[in-house]
């Protein structure tokens, strides 16, 4: 299992010049939800380096394929076909197998089907917006979705999101845990919006932005986005100490 | 220092963390927020079953904003050893030790049926009191923030842990202490002001 009791190595320091800094105020409720005091760092115990683990029987056959999931019999979502697909991976590149990986987004006007959200935008009687997937042996993964659409927001006068899906990714650590989302290469939204703009680094926005891969395309059928996930490597991975048949 | 992009031991960065946003239940709790029938249940809502060994307890709390308001829209996740001190992920098919809650969205509270943990030993073989870990993200959170949650009743293991002992104003330690006893504890978490909680760098 993957929570086995030995002591591993730290995972890698975050890099937090790398992610958004907590107080961003062009991003309005961040200013509210920021602490202030200086977090207190210990290094990692098995506390950190254990996390939970999920397996096949947790997903069902639909669960990757965000057109049929919540459509009725014979029916499917409205809008852009697209294959998401991508590889879990630490920053040592080696791949993080077996991990869970959940996604939600607007339907294809962007709406989301939630009670908070009021744009103008109708529903899709057949997009529910949430999918998941296990990484495989790998750390391959892949689902069927249709294209979110951009959304205006309540922060600035005039402030859109760009095309984006959410995710969450389980790490072998609960240290690993990481909530991000995925933009799609040429949106000219991107570069303007608040949310993007709490990450500094252009290189750190250009990895969260999947680009078209016509070669993972599914002919007459759905264009193909690739979009790899990159988690916090350690000097010794769990995977690598884990015991023969634990 | 080398940065990571440099050094061939990681050629690569982690990817950046953006805000789980305000519709982050759509994705990780769907039944609970009106999408039901795409997951038969909502990950992480049961933590023990009958046959889960150790004591039960009722864990709730809100998380808090600097203007004092509860967050209705944030998720709070926990990961806990089991009563032996042991972490099971999979392992244990009667507690994994990993839960999960939305916010409610009336009043901003978390609620966990779980367990009381056991004593986990830090790297250098002393034993950190019983605790559990735990994740937040909502929207305005720009990365996920981690806390502990300590018990008060454990005042004796308390004294004596070493992740408690890092912190440097004590007068901050008792952001990280359950109220309760009897199995029932309470535990609001504040994310800025004078109560603010100690949040880690882990
Ligand atoms: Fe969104």
């Amino acid at each position: 299992m993957k929570s086995n009791q030995t002591q591993i190595a730290n995972f890698f320091p975050r890099d937090r010049s790398w992610h958004p800094k907590a107080y961003t105020p062009d991003y309005k409720t961040s200013v509210l939800r920021s602490p202030s005091r200086a977090l207190i760092a210990f290094g990692n115990t098995l506390s950190e380096t254990t996390g939970p683990a999920f397996g096949h029987d947790t997903i069902g056959p639909l669960d990757n394929d965000l057109v049929l999931n919540f459509a009725q019999s014979g029916m499917s979502a409205i809008g852009e076909r697209v294959i998401v697909e991508g590889r879990v991976l630490d920053e040592r590149g080696q791949p993080v197998p077996n991990v869970l990986i959940e996604f939600w987004q607007a339907n294809a006007g962007g709406r989301y089907r939630h009670k908070k959200d009021g744009y103008l935008a109708p529903l899709d009687p057949n997009f529910g917006g949430c999918g998941r997937t296990l990484s495989g042996d790998d750390g391959a993964f892949a689902f069927r979705t249709i294209r979110p659409g951009p959304y205006p927001w309540p922060n600035g006068p005039n402030d859109w999101r760009p095309a984006h899906i959410h995710f969450s990714v389980f790490g072998l650590g609960f240290a690993q845990r990481l909530i991000t989302q995925m933009y799609f290469e040429g949106d000219p939204l991107i570069p303007r919006c608040p949310i993007v703009r709490t990450i500094n680094d252009p290189k750190a926005i250009d990895q969260l932005t999947a680009r078209l891969d016509m070669s993972a395309s599914a002919p007459m059928d759905a264009l193909a986005y690739r979009f790899d996930i990159i988690l916090r490597g350690s000097r010794s991975t769990l995977f690598e100490n884990r015991l023969e048949g634990n | 220092m080398a940065t990571p992009i440099e050094n061939p031991l990681y050629p690569f960065k982690e990817s950046p963390s953006q805000t789980a946003g305000p519709y982050v239940h759509i994705g990780l709790t769907p039944n609970f927020c009106g999408i039901p029938g795409v997951y038969d249940k909502d990950l992480g809502t049961a933590m023990v079953t009958d046959k889960t060994k150790g004591e039960r307890i009722k864990l709730e709390g809100r998380v808090i904003d600097g203007g004092g308001n509860p967050l209705k829209d944030a998720l709070v996740e926990i990961w806990q050893a089991d009563a032996d001190g042991i972490y099971r992920g999979r392992a244990e098919p009667e507690f994994s030790g990993w839960g999960r809650c939305p916010a409610d969205a009336e009043t901003g509270i978390f609620r966990f049926e779980t367990i009381k943990p056991g004593r986990v030993a830090f790297p250098d073989g002393r034993l950190q009191a019983p605790h559990i870990n735990v994740w937040i993200v909502a929207r305005g959170i720009n990365l996920g923030l981690n806390t502990r949650i300590y018990f008060e009743d454990e005042a004796e293991a308390n004294a004596g842990d070493p992740v408690l002992a890092r912190i440097e104003h004590r007068d901050r330690l008792t952001t990280l202490i359950a109220k309760g006893k009897a199995g029932a504890y309470s535990h609001d978490i504040h994310l800025q002001g004078p109560q603010e909680t100690v949040f880690f760098d882990i």
